[in-house]
């Protein structure tokens, strides 16, 4: 990748694939499991029940990522050092201070969240503030102020959306089997027909819940790359971020409260001392950090 | 006949998105130049109560004190080009006064002075984040303005490029004096 205006596009790009892929496959499957039903209604039903879901949980996002993480609340006069640095980076991305907080966590580590600039959140662990210099705590605010930014909360939603509804038909379609609910309406279609789309709606039944989670991690890993790229055009430093992601390379401090459902909005997953398996690979909610610290060293070469 | 009438609407429609999509991203960018002021009168605001706090400990060390006094009712007075070298003879009026401060021991003690320091250094980087947020608005503007096919109607639609902060002068480039 030539310069970071390129990184950060081509991470927008194959994000909005990403999104494109995830919503032909939802559209697919809908159409897929309808035709086996015999009935559209239901894929409509999870159509709304996940919106409403997800926009539930977009809106009491912050509350909730908070409270797991036991964060606490600071202002200006608690530690001015961080206020200023957030201060200065929000007026450089020209984005309202977020309120700032910080967990009582060793691990170096961060994360923003809030469902829009006007009601962000960014949190800091003790463990970075003790064990990050002033370049590399820089270096990671602006990753997560450019977050809020680039409103990956609202991104993210919008892919757990889709994800939902893949998951609730899939659900939906193998509890009818169980209930009869089929049996009867086959006959109304034309059999051969029907028989294929029943057969492959089982199929992905089982396959597709797999084929959405990957979708998923997919698409935030390329936004924790492209929080990264914008992060060090807000501070036109790379080797801030690079040292700081070095540091966190060789930290093995566990995170106590790490949770599967809180694990994407960190800067680096919370989950440490994993190794890097294929599968692991195809699983990870972030880019591996050599792969992160390289691409940000080409860059900045 | 039509399809005459269907092209026309679509070009006006255009026009009009190229139109509004220049106005904002020009509203953007001269929004930005206004916040750099903001950042500016914090600065000069500081200044007064740090020369009492100085001149407490280093009544003597006059010329400093007075070159800060000078060069921040200039920089105050400054418009248009001349700013950005007032500001530039501001800040090295200032640096000026910080390092002859080192000489007094009980002057960098004072717990006022300290914060004073603090503050202003902290107002140069907020004047710095104002600037490249400025630049990142005024890089926008210039590639929405010069790309193609909005870069056939800009100009008579009254749309001109805008120049980066920090386009330097010869002169500018030159170390700052501070000379009266």
């Amino acid at each position: 990748m030539a310069n970071l205006y390129q990184y950060q596009e081509s991470n927008i790009h194959r994000t909005w694939i990403l999104f494109v892929v995830f919503f032909l496959v939802v559209g697919g499957l809908g159409y897929i499991f309808s035709q086996a039903y015999g009935d559209p209604s239901f894929f409509v039903f999870a159509m709304l029940f996940c919106i409403i879901y997800s926009f539930i949980s977009y809106y009491s996002s912050a509350a909730i990522a908070l409270t797991l993480a036991r964060a606490v609340p600071i202002e200006k006069k608690d530690n001015p050092q961080l206020y200023n640095i957030v201060e200065n980076l929000a007026i450089t991305a020209g984005l309202p201070m977020p309120a700032l907080y910080i967990t009582p966590e060793m691990q170096i580590n961060a994360f923003a969240t809030g469902r829009d600039k006007n009601h962000a959140t960014v949190a800091v662990t003790a463990g970075a503030l003790q064990r990050l210099n002033k370049d590399e705590l820089q270096g990671v605010l602006a990753h997560e102020l450019s977050h809020i930014g680039n409103r990956d909360i609202l991104v993210s939603t919008v892919a757990a959306i889709l994800a939902g509804i893949i998951s609730l038909l899939a659900d939906i379609f193998l509890r009818s089997l169980f209930f009869g609910g089929i049996g009867g309406r086959r006959g109304n279609n034309n059999s051969e027909a029907g028989e294929i789309f029943f057969i492959a709606a089982i199929v992905l039944s089982i396959l597709a819940p797999i084929g959405t989670m990957l979708i998923q991690l997919a698409i935030s890993r390329r936004r924790e790359a492209l929080a990264d790229a914008s992060g060090v055009l807000l501070t036109r430093y790379p080797q801030g971020l690079i040292s700081a992601l070095q540091k966190i390379a060789v930290d093995n401090v566990p995170m106590k409260s790490a949770k599967d459902s809180t694990a994407h909005m960190w800067l680096d997953t919370p989950f440490k001392g994993q190794g890097v398996s294929w599968w692991h690979r195809m699983f990870m909610t972030h880019p591996p950090i050599a792969e992160r610290i390289k691409a940000l060293q080409q860059i900045s070469a | 006949m039509t399809w005459l009438i269907l092209v026309i609407i679509v070009i006006a429609l255009w026009l009009v998105l190229v139109y509004n999509g220049l106005v904002r991203n020009r509203n953007r960018a001269q929004e930005a130049f206004s916040d750099i002021d903001v950042q500016l009168k914090r600065r000069y605001d500081l200044i007064p109560n740090l020369v009492e706090t100085v001149k407490g400990y280093a009544a003597h060390e006059k010329t400093v004190l007075e070159d800060v006094t000078k060069a921040r009712s200039q920089a105050m007075q400054a418009t248009g080009p001349a700013k950005p070298g007032a500001e530039n003879m501001l800040s090295g009026a200032l640096k000026s006064l910080f390092a002859v401060a080192e000489n007094y021991p009980q002057l960098k003690a004072n717990e006022n002075f300290a914060k004073l320091q603090d503050e202003l250094t902290d107002t140069e980087d907020k004047i710095q984040a104002a600037r490249r947020f400025y630049n990142g608005q005024v890089r926008d503007f210039n590639i929405s303005l010069q790309t193609f096919p909005t870069n056939l109607m800009a100009n008579s639609l009254g749309f001109t490029k805008m120049d980066f902060f920090g386009d330097l002068t010869d002169a500018e480039k030159q170390p700052v004096q501070v000379k009266f």
